[in-house]
């Protein structure tokens, strides 16, 4: 074993005999290039909502809620999919949430939450860490479309535009604070600040 | 001989009378379905086999601005959209600006303290269950026009005239 493992070693460490270092440089590019890509495209499919979906944990509970929603249909016909507000765009925050992710495939895989009782009996559990995420991040999946700095106030109704020319303005507030369970049901909102 | 004449002559006028009974209930429930006919306003006299076109769907009133109550029971409507607002087990949303502790931060109305209420008169420490589902009582405005007339007249109304009256007596 101990033998082997030098074997391979050995082999790294030694400069190439046969290949010339054009060819090693020119093809370690070229199969980066595809090893890169693989990896972005294989990212970008995890990254859809019919991925999401596939997953009857997520299409039977938060998708069918999501559905009444203004996020789904509305006058404009402009849609949030399930990442639009649930992976942060920029990559490396992608990234992160993605490994974050992993445990949702640990979760499937033994059934954490296979059946409504179940999701239901979590639903508060999972709530929090989407909640305490874009509190963090000062609603960062909220802003990529909801920019404050072109909202036209007076579109707002009375009570919308004072709250965010208010509390959002001053940044005392965020998006997230006010606006929970906009595109899901809510768990028991006992001890949740604000209501 | 005589008997039987008269007999007949019973049963004649008792056939006629029914006749007469039966043809005025008819034209008394003709009457009705006209009546109700006239009142079939959402589908606005549209023949029963055919497809009518659709109303348009009117947009709720979102003016935050209180309305007049008709009468004192009235429970006041809301004058705001409440798309999305969930009032079931897990939570009230309705409660989370009108209810004690959030009218401060919200400015909203404080739901009434009979709302604290139960039915024996007890005062509650939060919104008796008999009183949580808002939308019972409460509801939006549509920006629509009323389908039928409105005969109803205001007490006070009803009131003024009457001192009216009896001051040209």
């Amino acid at each position: 074993m101990k033998n082997i493992l030098l074997i391979g070693w050995r082999t790294l460490t030694k400069p190439s005999a046969y290949y010339s270092l054009g060819v090693l440089v020119i093809g370690g590019f070229i199969a980066g290039i595809i090893f890169w890509g693989g990896f972005n495209t294989a990212l970008e499919a995890t990254n859809t909502e019919e991925f999401c979906i596939s997953c009857h944990e997520m299409e039977n509970n938060v998708y069918e809620e999501l559905k009444t929603t203004i996020h789904f249909t509305n006058r404009s016909g402009v849609r949030a999919t399930c990442p639009d507000c649930h992976v942060p765009h920029k990559w490396t925050d992608k990234i992160a949430r993605k490994m974050q992710a992993s445990k949702e495939v640990w979760g499937t895989i033994f059934g954490t939450i296979n059946t409504r009782e179940k999701f239901l009996d979590h639903r508060k559990r999972l709530a929090q860490n989407e909640w305490t995420r874009l509190k963090a991040n000062d609603s960062l999946e909220c802003r990529n479309c909801h920019n404050f700095d072109y909202m036209d106030f007076t579109e707002q109704s009375e009570r919308a535009a004072y709250q965010h020319s208010t509390a959002l303005a001053a940044g005392e507030k965020t998006c997230i604070d006010c606006h929970k369970g906009i595109a899901h049901q809510l768990p028991d909102m006992k001890d949740v600040e604000g209501w | 001989m005589k008997n039987l004449n008269i007999k007949s002559a019973i049963t004649n006028l008792l056939a006629v009378s029914l006749l007469t009974v039966i043809s005025i209930s008819f034209t008394v429930v003709a009457a009705d379905k006209l009546e109700i006919n006239t009142v079939a306003t959402l589908r606005d006299h549209t023949e029963i086999d055919t497809q009518k076109e659709p109303n348009r769907i009117y947009k709720v009133v979102n003016k935050d601005i209180k309305q007049g109550r008709n009468y004192p029971m009235q429970p006041p409507i809301i004058p705001h959209t409440i798309r999305g607002y969930e009032v079931n087990r897990n939570n009230n949303k309705c409660m989370s600006c009108h209810s004690r502790h959030r009218t401060e931060k919200s400015q909203a109305p404080m739901v009434s303290v009979t709302h604290y209420m139960d039915r024996d008169g007890n005062f509650l420490a939060d919104v008796s269950p008999r009183r949580y589902f808002c939308n019972q009582c409460h509801v939006i405005q549509l920006d629509a026009e009323p389908l039928i007339e409105n005969s109803f007249i205001d007490m006070n109304s009803l009131m003024k005239s009457k001192t009216v009256n009896t001051d040209q007596h």
